[in-house]
Formats: C-alpha cells, sequence, structure tokens
C-alpha cells in the first residue's frame, strides 16, 4: 500500500472516528429540544455528554489537521470552496461549546431558553452542513485547472446534497437517542427510547434514496465497485449493524449498550462505503476527470506523509486507550453532582 | 476594502480574541496541578475548596478557548488558500501533531478532571489536571512550532511551486522554535498567575480572613514572580537575541534603529515616527542594544534603511507593541515581587490597596501576550513566511470581498458577545464565591427531585 493510499484511509478513520464519537454528541443535542421536559432533565441530557463531548470533537480538528497536512490541495480547495457553509459551522460550533457551558450558571428560566435553543441549533447544523458538504463531494465539485472551487454557495444546496445533509442529521438523532436512552432512566429514557425507531426507519428510507439517486448522479464512483471485496465487507456489515440497531434497542432485549454500537458501525459503514466509491479521489472534479483531486496529484510529499505516520502511529493508539479508560470512568447512567454543568 | 484587507482583519481578530484564553488556561492548569497535588498530600480542606473553584473558571475559560480555536486551524484554508497550497506540506503537520498528540489528551483529562470528582481517586485526580497541563503545554509547542516555521523557515526546499519538507527536525526545531516557545509559555504561566493572584486579592479584600483565598496567593505570587522574572530573562532576552541574528528588519523596527550603527544604543523610551522614520523625544542608552543583542557593545546593528523598502514591516505598530510589552513585562515583575515581600512581612492580606493593584493587574499580561503577539507577526511583514511568500499573495482568490464582510461582521458579533459574557459568568462566580454562596442552584421544582433522587 502506498503512502497516500494509507493516509486516504486514516483521513476517512479520522472522519469516521468523529462522526460516530461526535455523532451521538449532536444528536443528544438536537433531542435536547424534544426529549428533556424539567431543567433537571435538560441538565441531565446536556451531562450525559459533559465529560466527553471536547475530546469527541478534537477528531473534527485532528482531521481538519491530517487533511491539510496530507493532502494540502485539498484542504485549500474545500475548505475556500465551501466558505459560508463553513462560517455556520463554526458559529453554530461555538454556540454549541459555549452554551452547555453557561446555560447552567445563571438561574433565570429566561437565560436557561436561550441556551437551550442555541445548544439545539448549534447541533442540529454541523451534521447537516456537513452532511452537505460531503454530499457535494460525492457528486462533484466544479473545479478549475488550480484546483479551486468555481461554484457558488446555492450551487452547494442541491436536492441530492440536502439530502445527504438530511441523512446525516436523522443517524446522528437516532446514534444520539440510543445514547441518551442508555444514559437516563424512568421517563426521560422511555421517551428517548421512542425516537429511536423512526429515526432508525427514516435512515433506511432515506439511504436507499441517497445511494439509487448517487448511481444516477455520479455514475463512475460505482464504476467496477462490485468487484471490490471491501464494499462486499462493508455492505455486510452495513446490513448486519443495521438490523442490529432495532434487534438490541428494543425493549425486550433491552441491550443499549449493544445497540450503540451497532448504530456507530452503521455511520462508519455509510462513510467507509462513500470512501470505497470516491477512491482514488478525495475530490472528484464535474468539469472532467483531468481537475479531480485525487490521491496522486493532491497528496504531500512522501517525507511529510512519513512523519505524519510515525507521529499518528505514536499518538493514535495513546488516544484510544486513554479515550477508552475516560469513557469507563463515566459508565452507567448520568447523576447531577456538584461538578456538573 | 479587498479580500486580502478583509481576511487579514479577519485572521487578526480570531487568533487575538483566541489568544486571550489559552494563555489564562495553560498557567492555571499548571497552578492547579500543584493545588490538587497539595491537596492531596496535605488534605487540606482549604486547598480542595480552592482546587474546586478555580477548577470552575478553567473550565469556564477553556470552554471558550475550544469554541473560538476550531475557527483558527479552519481559517487557513478557507481565507488563505494559496497559502495552504504553497505550505501545506510543512505547515499542516504540526497542526495534526497538535490534536494528536496534544489535544485530545488536554481536552479527555479535563473532562475527566472536572466531571470526575466523586469517581475517581485524588491520586487519580492530581493526574488529570497534570495530563490536562502537559497536554496544553504541548499544544502549545506545536502551535509555536507552526509559527515559527513562518518566521524562520527552514528544512525545506521550493519545488513543484510549493515548500517541500526535506527535515522535519529541521522544520520543528527552526532556529526560532525554542526561543519563542519558552518565551511564550512562560508568558501564559504569568498569566496563569496574575489570574489566580487578583481573583484570590478579590475574595481578600471582601474578607481577610478567607483560607481558601490567602492559599491561592501563597501559590500564585512566588510562581508568578519566578516566571516573570524568566519570561524577561532568558527566554525574553533569549528571543529578541534570535530575532536580531535572524530577522534584522524585524529587529531594527522593533529597537526603532533607522539606520545601521556600531554601538547601537538601546531606546527606553520614544515616540516613534513613520514618516520620514525618525524616534522623537528619545531616551536612550548608548551601546546597550549592540551589547544585549551580540554580546560587544561595538558591534554594528543594522538599521531599516538598509532594507529595500518593500521588505519593511509597519515601523509603528512594531516599534509600539514591543516596547509596551516590555514596561509591562517589568511591571509584572514589580508587582510580584511587591505582593512576596508583603506576604514575607505578614502584611499582604490586609493591605487593601495593593490588593486592589493585583485585581487590576488580571488583564495585563495578556495585554502582554497580545502585544508580543502583534510585535511578532507586524514584525514579520510584509511576509506571510519570511522571505518565502508575501502575505498579498497568500489569500484565497476564489472569495469576494462581500462573502468576507459578512464573515467577519458575524465573527465579530459573536466575539464581542462571548467576550461580554465570559467576563460576566466570571465575575458572577468570584462574587459568588466571596459572599460564600455555592452557584450549585438548579432550579429543581418538585417533579425534578424524583430524578435527582432516582438513581
Amino acid at each position: 500500500m502506498t503512502l497516500p493510499t494509507i493516509w486516504f484511509l486514516l483521513l476517512f478513520v479520522l472522519l469516521i472516528g468523529y462522526a460516530v464519537l461526535d455523532g451521538f454528541d449532536l444528536g443528544v443535542g438536537v433531542l435536547h429540544w424534544f426529549v428533556p421536559r424539567t431543567d433537571a432533565e435538560r441538565r441531565l441530557s446536556i451531562n450525559s455528554i459533559g465529560p466527553v463531548w471536547d475530546g469527541n470533537e478534537v477528531w473534527l480538528l485532528t482531521g481538519g489537521g491530517a487533511l491539510f497536512a496530507a493532502f494540502p490541495a485539498v484542504y485549500a480547495a474545500i475548505f475556500s470552496g465551501f466558505y459560508l457553509a463553513l462560517v455556520l459551522l463554526l458559529v453554530a460550533l461555538i454556540f454549541r461549546a459555549v452554551a452547555m457551558e453557561f446555560r447552567s450558571k445563571v438561574e433565570s428560566p429566561r437565560w436557561r431558553r436561550v441556551w437551550d435553543s442555541l445548544f439545539g441549533i448549534g447541533s442540529l447544523l454541523p451534521g447537516v452542513l456537513l452532511g452537505v458538504a460531503f454530499g457535494n463531494v460525492l457528486r462533484g465539485l466544479p473545479l478549475n485547472a488550480d484546483g479551486d472551487f468555481t461554484g457558488s454557495f446555492l450551487s452547494l444546496l442541491n436536492p441530492f446534497s440536502v439530502l445527504v445533509g438530511v441523512l446525516t442529521l436523522v443517524v446522528f438523532v437516532m446514534h444520539g437517542a440510543i445514547y441518551l436512552a442508555m444514559k437516563t432512566e424512568g421517563r426521560m429514557q422511555a421517551r428517548a427510547r421512542k425516537w429511536i425507531w423512526p429515526t432508525w426507519l427514516l435512515s433506511v428510507v432515506i439511504y436507499i434514496a441517497v445511494t439509487v439517486w448517487a448511481t444516477r448522479l455520479a455514475p463512475e464512483r460505482f464504476e467496477g465497485i462490485t468487484d471490490n471485496p471491501i464494499f462486499w465487507v462493508l455492505g455486510a456489515a452495513l446490513l448486519a449493524a443495521l438490523i442490529g440497531v432495532p434487534y438490541f434497542a428494543c425493549a425486550c432485549k433491552d441491550a443499549l449498550g449493544k445497540a450503540i454500537v451497532c448504530s456507530g458501525a452503521v455511520i462508519a459503514c455509510m462513510i467507509g462505503l462513500a470512501a470505497t466509491g470516491l477512491f482514488p479521489n478525495l475530490v472528484p472534479s464535474t468539469t472532467g476527470t483531468i481537475n479531480s483531486l485525487t490521491i496522486h496529484n493532491a497528496s504531500s510529499t512522501t517525507r511529510t506523509l512519513t512523519a505524519m505516520l510515525v507521529i499518528a502511529l505514536v499518538g493514535m493508539p495513546l488516544v484510544l486507550i486513554y479515550t477508552t479508560v475516560i469513557y469507563r470512568a463515566f459508565k452507567g447512567k448520568v447523576t447531577l453532582t456538584e461538578e456538573s454543568y | 476594502m479587498d479580500v486580502n484587507a478583509l481576511s487579514r482583519g479577519q485572521f487578526a481578530l480570531m487568533i487575538g480574541f483566541h489568544f486571550l484564553f489559552p494563555p489564562i488556561t495553560i498557567g492555571l492548569a499548571w497552578l492547579l496541578t500543584i493545588v490538587e497535588w497539595k491537596a492531596w498530600k496535605t488534605r487540606d480542606p482549604e486547598l480542595e475548596r480552592l482546587g474546586r473553584f478555580f477548577a470552575k473558571l478553567l473550565a469556564l475559560t477553556f470552554a471558550v478557548g475550544v469554541a473560538t480555536g476550531i475557527p483558527m486551524e479552519f481559517q487557513f484554508g478557507m481565507n488563505w488558500s494559496r497559502y495552504s497550497k504553497v505550505v501545506g506540506d510543512i505547515f499542516g503537520a504540526p497542526l495534526a501533531a497538535e490534536g494528536v498528540l496534544a489535544f485530545f489528551l488536554e481536552s479527555g483529562f479535563l473532562g475527566l478532571y472536572l466531571f470526575g470528582r466523586n469517581k475517581i481517586s485524588k491520586g487519580w485526580q492530581v493526574f488529570a489536571i497534570l495530563m490536562v497541563a502537559v497536554g496544553a503545554t504541548l499544544s502549545a509547542f506545536w502551535i509555536i512550532v507552526a509559527n515559527s516555521w513562518m518566521q524562520t523557515p527552514a528544512g525545506f526546499a521550493m519545488a513543484n511551486g510549493r515548500a517541500e519538507l526535506t527535515s522535519f527536525f529541521d522544520a520543528v526545531f527552526n532556529p526560532s522554535t525554542i526561543q519563542r516557545y519558552t518565551h511564550t509559555v512562560t508568558a501564559a504561566l504569568v498569566s496563569g498567575a496574575f489570574f489566580m493572584a487578583g481573583i484570590g486579592a478579590y475574595l481578600l479584600r471582601k474578607n481577610p480572613n478567607d483560607g481558601l483565598a490567602r492559599k491561592a496567593l501563597q501559590i500564585s505570587i512566588p510562581f508568578g514572580l519566578a516566571f516573570s522574572i524568566l519570561v524577561a530573562f532568558p527566554t525574553g532576552h533569549e528571543h529578541a537575541r534570535q530575532v536580531a541574528r535572524t530577522q534584522p528588519v524585524k529587529f531594527a523596527a522593533i529597537e526603532g534603529l533607522y539606520s545601521t550603527k556600531t554601538g547601537a544604543p538601546l531606546v527606553m523610551f520614544a515616540l516613534p515616527f513613520t514618516k520620514p522614520p525618525q524616534l522623537k523625544a528619545k531616551i536612550e542608552v548608548p551601546g546597550l542594544l549592540s551589547w544585549m543583542a551580540f554580546g560587544d557593545v561595538n558591534a554594528p546593528v543594522r538599521g531599516i534603511s538598509e532594507f529595500p523598502e518593500d521588505q519593511r514591516p509597519p515601523l509603528w505598530l512594531t516599534f509600539v507593541s514591543f516596547h509596551n510589552m516590555v514596561v509591562l513585562g517589568m511591571w509584572f515583575i514589580a508587582a510580584m515581587g511587591w505582593g512576596l515581600i508583603q506576604m514575607w512581612r505578614g502584611k499582604l492580606w490586609t493591605s487593601r490597596r495593593f490588593l486592589l493593584v493585583l485585581i487590576w493587574s488580571i488583564p495585563l499580561p495578556l495585554a502582554a501576550c497580545q502585544l508580543g503577539w502583534m510585535t511578532s507577526e507586524v514584525g514579520r511583514q510584509p511576509w506571510i513566511v519570511q522571505g518565502v511568500l508575501r502575505t498579498k499573495d497568500a489569500f484565497s482568490t476564489t472569495l469576494t470581498a462581500p462573502e468576507v464582510i459578512f464573515s467577519l461582521a458575524l465573527f465579530t458579533l459573536v466575539y464581542v458577545a462571548l467576550g461580554g459574557l465570559y467576563v460576566f459568568l466570571l465575575v458572577k462566580k468570584v462574587k459568588a464565591q466571596a459572599s460564600g454562596q455555592s452557584d450549585y442552584a438548579p432550579v429543581a421544582q418538585a417533579e425534578d427531585l424524583s430524578i435527582l433522587v432516582a438513581r
């Protein structure tokens, strides 16, 4: 396997890490509008992700850094091309971060209502915007010979990409509902649980729609994909994980821990399958394949990719170890203490 | 206004605002490591309370720091795509390394530290805050590596229209990394010390017998004095010497030296004018600059006039920001030194006027950090990467001015609100502590209690 291929993989590993981990955070944030009914319940909802959301968001930051380092041309093209969308994403992430910290600091119900709303919007927008961005990359972007995006902001809001944005949101909400049910009890848990089944159904329906639509819009992504064993492995895993979600989440089984592993796997497989279709492109161009940004024409030098690989191989195992330790420390139902938000 | 000017304005706003918070976080994390360690060893309840109280302030500061930090990384691609393409082979790696090797550590363990008090042992508690401090300090390292490479690029060769890495080690440890890193981190420690000392001083003025506040001063003042000295000497001094060697035009602008001189004087005070370049009402010590920069009173120091006009940084801003930073640096030593003397004499707890001075000194190290950063960045102009890429050739050509006006206006509004809310909540928290109320006050209604009780 060549270095650019390894970095293509690692980049998607980071993206999957972000989507799986921050995915339930964002889902809990969207459900913050619907599931908790009282102030104490709202605090439970925020505190269920309190100790971990920040570490989860670092996956996005690291993914961005890795993209910059490994494929600078892609980083430059996407980030400048999606300018306004990213401005909105950043503002959403800013408000979401401070909403959790600020909300419980003042007792006034009005103050709390404002931050509850900002927490909800700040959790809704990132999923949708990242989904729309990903949808645009999948269908291809108008790139010129310099690798610069030549479309407009409104052209990014095409129906297909918006549907991918909706899919991302729905899957995150499903993931978040399982997490919230896992971390809470009683009436609140029951309310969170009610969200799992409908969001699961919607996820399946929209995913099928997106896939069928993609075969029409960007048939190049599917060329020879059936000859690729990775496609079959990921496809089978996606199917199994999709079945696993309602199977483990149903009241009779009540194995929410297993259900969340399944919903995490659903996210991972969906992104993995998309990556399989993209490879070796990172950003396909709609103005002729010559302008596409691929792992070959957009990557950094071998020396940089090697140095980065060393850093990743030293750092990521440590990250996984202490992330596991930290998650274990907060295992079980969330309770409110003096330390809570 | 063109996209270049607007993007520069936006970058200045975002880095300037963001850079208010990490220095406090870094300094406070190390101070809290000391507090928690001592609390663990002595089982002193005052120290335990001190830790709990400042942990909340750390959380508040960290939240705003994180919220404003993510936009920093995105900015390069969004507003500076040509820069990103030219330097990506080198500049991206430290940003990714910061995530992998530092930021995961910092934020992961901060969650454990803040929320784990009742779940983990005291020893783990100390370990968690230590990891936060280590993570924050490593984080600063990789960010300074990236920025130092823009100041004194090394370990690369220009090929295929971009800077290609030839030596990772040389790029990381470029000629200014160590000097700039040690100077910046000590400045952060000073910021944390003044933060803790100032808040302790406020609590003491409300209640001279407040044990928690006394501990805060007992820990932060010696700490603050040590690092106030270190930030000037050797770290500040060595950084200046490095600039003299590696960025002579920036050095000349910093020191207000307009024509090359042997036995160059050190300007202690002056009013600088850009056109024609001159200093008015100056007070200077002959030969001192030559001696400080090169260890010889007769060494020649190159003046600005030796450099072509299109390589000179803005003179006024570089000079003024540097000299005000130095003045503030002297103030830090004086304030912390006086504090230590008063503590020794047993008079600190009741020196109401000096305590007030400490309170109003809280923002000064942050101002010094801003001024230092401005010296560094403005003094590097007109280059974005010294000698490699000019700032005017770096912005994203795909952007239009209205887009950047929109984002600049939006971020300005958001940051003004954030800054206001941060100060409001900080003051509220400190006041609640002073009046002896815990601010833990859930809006508990009867129906909520069942949830709180039911485990």
